[in-house]
């Protein structure tokens, strides 16, 4: 005999198992800290995860897609379908306060309100993850990745990234 | 062996999301042409990252055309297998990267539109282009601040960074207006709510690049003749070269993987 399991214990077991998946280029982060994980439905014991991207060109989508397959198949779940939605678009606003601190004790300075990202030319205030300091400035918009600005600390001295707002 | 072209159904909606895919997979690519070259690494880092955000929106685009057109083209057939007069970009994209101060004018001049096109373009009746167009306009608002930056700091900069700006505004300045063309094809779409009219863009854009330009104590040439054909598919002679490099190897390996 199989159990047959109800849909909403299916539904909150694959849940699960998906937010354990990290992201490849910021592994203190799951994919539900960072709210890329959007939703997971049941239909006839068929799981289907919705994602969205971060950037248009994140190259971590695809990797992440197969995570979530494999983190399912891990779970005795089964290989899901993964699906990926454009709307709405994905903000930094939904990134949790977990999120937000882990990011922060990992080195990186977590993102602003999204509404700082139309100043032409920014007067963004970032605090360094290192010491707190506001005394920053930023070396370059563009970082290490499309999510990363580089930015100094002038107090202790040490660059660091910022997870720009989006 | 080698791979022929594919045949395109452009109808009006087909043609229009073509237009803004082209777009942007040929000015990503000129982008991702500075990778290991640029004045310093955070260029480097900058161009390279911008490249990747142009292509990613090129990649959704090229999705829905294919989705749209209903035949068997997908997003690499579009960019693989199509040839100069199948390319449909504005010709300001296709300009040769020149050196750094012309690569940031360019960038310049279709950041502040594309800022204001994708903006418009989030209101679209078409759900599918309203979700790209609000992706694409957080990147562009970044793309925008980072080359209005630039102009500022070359053409305030030092006689040469100022003389070397102001060649690259004065070449490409003939390059602008095709920006705001409308063809037939397209005002059906724009009545329908689908696409967006850039007529009516022209004022907002010039106010920007104004604003930005006397900051940087350089002047815009005053207007006049100005080219066209890209969204038609009469090029310059750059792209012919571009494409070369771009699907040399889908074209001589139809079909690899790796
Ligand atoms: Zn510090």
């Amino acid at each position: 005999m199989v159990a047959v399991l109800d849909d909403s214990d299916l539904r909150r077991r694959a849940w699960e198992a998906a937010s354990t998946v990290v992201d490849p280029e910021i592994p203190v982060l799951t994919i539900a800290d960072l709210g890329v994980l959007r939703e997971v439905e049941v239909h006839d014991s068929r799981v289907e995860v919705a994602i969205t991207p971060t950037y248009s060109g994140c190259p971590a989508m695809n990797m992440i897609a197969l995570e979530i397959e494999l983190a399912l198949e891990r779970a005795g779940i089964g290989r899901p379908t993964v699906r990926t939605v454009l709307s709405p678009a994905w903000t930094t606003d939904w990134m949790s306060e977990e999120g937000r601190n882990k990011l922060r004790e990992y080195g990186i300075a977590p993102p602003q309100a999204s509404g700082s990202r139309r100043a032409l030319f920014g007067e963004q205030q970032v605090a360094c993850p290192q010491c707190g300091s506001v005394n920053t400035e930023v070396l370059s918009e563009f970082g290490s990745t499309s999510c990363k600005a580089l930015w100094r600390c002038k107090n202790c001295r040490e660059p660091f990234d910022y997870f720009k707002c989006h | 062996m080698t791979a022929g072209n594919i045949s395109v159904s452009e109808t009006p909606l087909v043609l229009y999301t073509l237009r803004r895919a082209d777009d942007a997979l040929i000015l990503g690519h000129r982008l991702s042409e500075w990778c290991g070259h640029a004045p310093m690494l955070e260029e480097d880092m900058a161009l390279a990252n911008m490249g990747l955000d142009l292509l990613g929106q090129a990649r959704e685009l090229y999705s829905y055309a294919a989705k749209v057109e209903g035949r068997d083209n997908d997003e690499d057939k579009f960019a693989y297998l199509r040839d100069v007069r199948q390319y449909r970009n504005l010709l300001l994209l296709e300009q040769p990267n020149g050196d750094f101060a012309r690569t940031m004018v360019r960038q310049f001049f279709y950041a502040a539109f594309a800022d204001l096109y994708w903006r418009v373009m989030m209101r679209s009746t078409d759900a599918t282009l309203a979700a790209i167009a609000a992706k694409s306009e957080k990147e562009s608002a970044y793309h925008l601040r980072h080359s209005s930056e630039w102009i500022v700091r070359l053409g305030d900069g030092t006689e040469e960074s100022h003389r070397r700006a102001q060649e690259a505004i004065d070449l490409l300045w003939a390059f602008t207006g095709e920006m705001f063309e409308v063809d037939d094809s397209e005002r059906g779409l724009i009545d329908a709510g689908i696409a967006v009219d850039p007529a009516p863009l022209r004022a907002q854009w010039m106010k920007r690049i104004t604003g930005v330009v006397a900051e940087a104590t350089l002047t815009l040439p005053n207007n006049g003749w100005m080219q066209q054909g890209g969204r038609s598919g009469r090029h310059s002679e750059h792209l012919g070269h571009l494409l070369s490099e771009l699907q040399s190897m889908p074209r001589t390996f139809p079909g690899a993987t790796w």
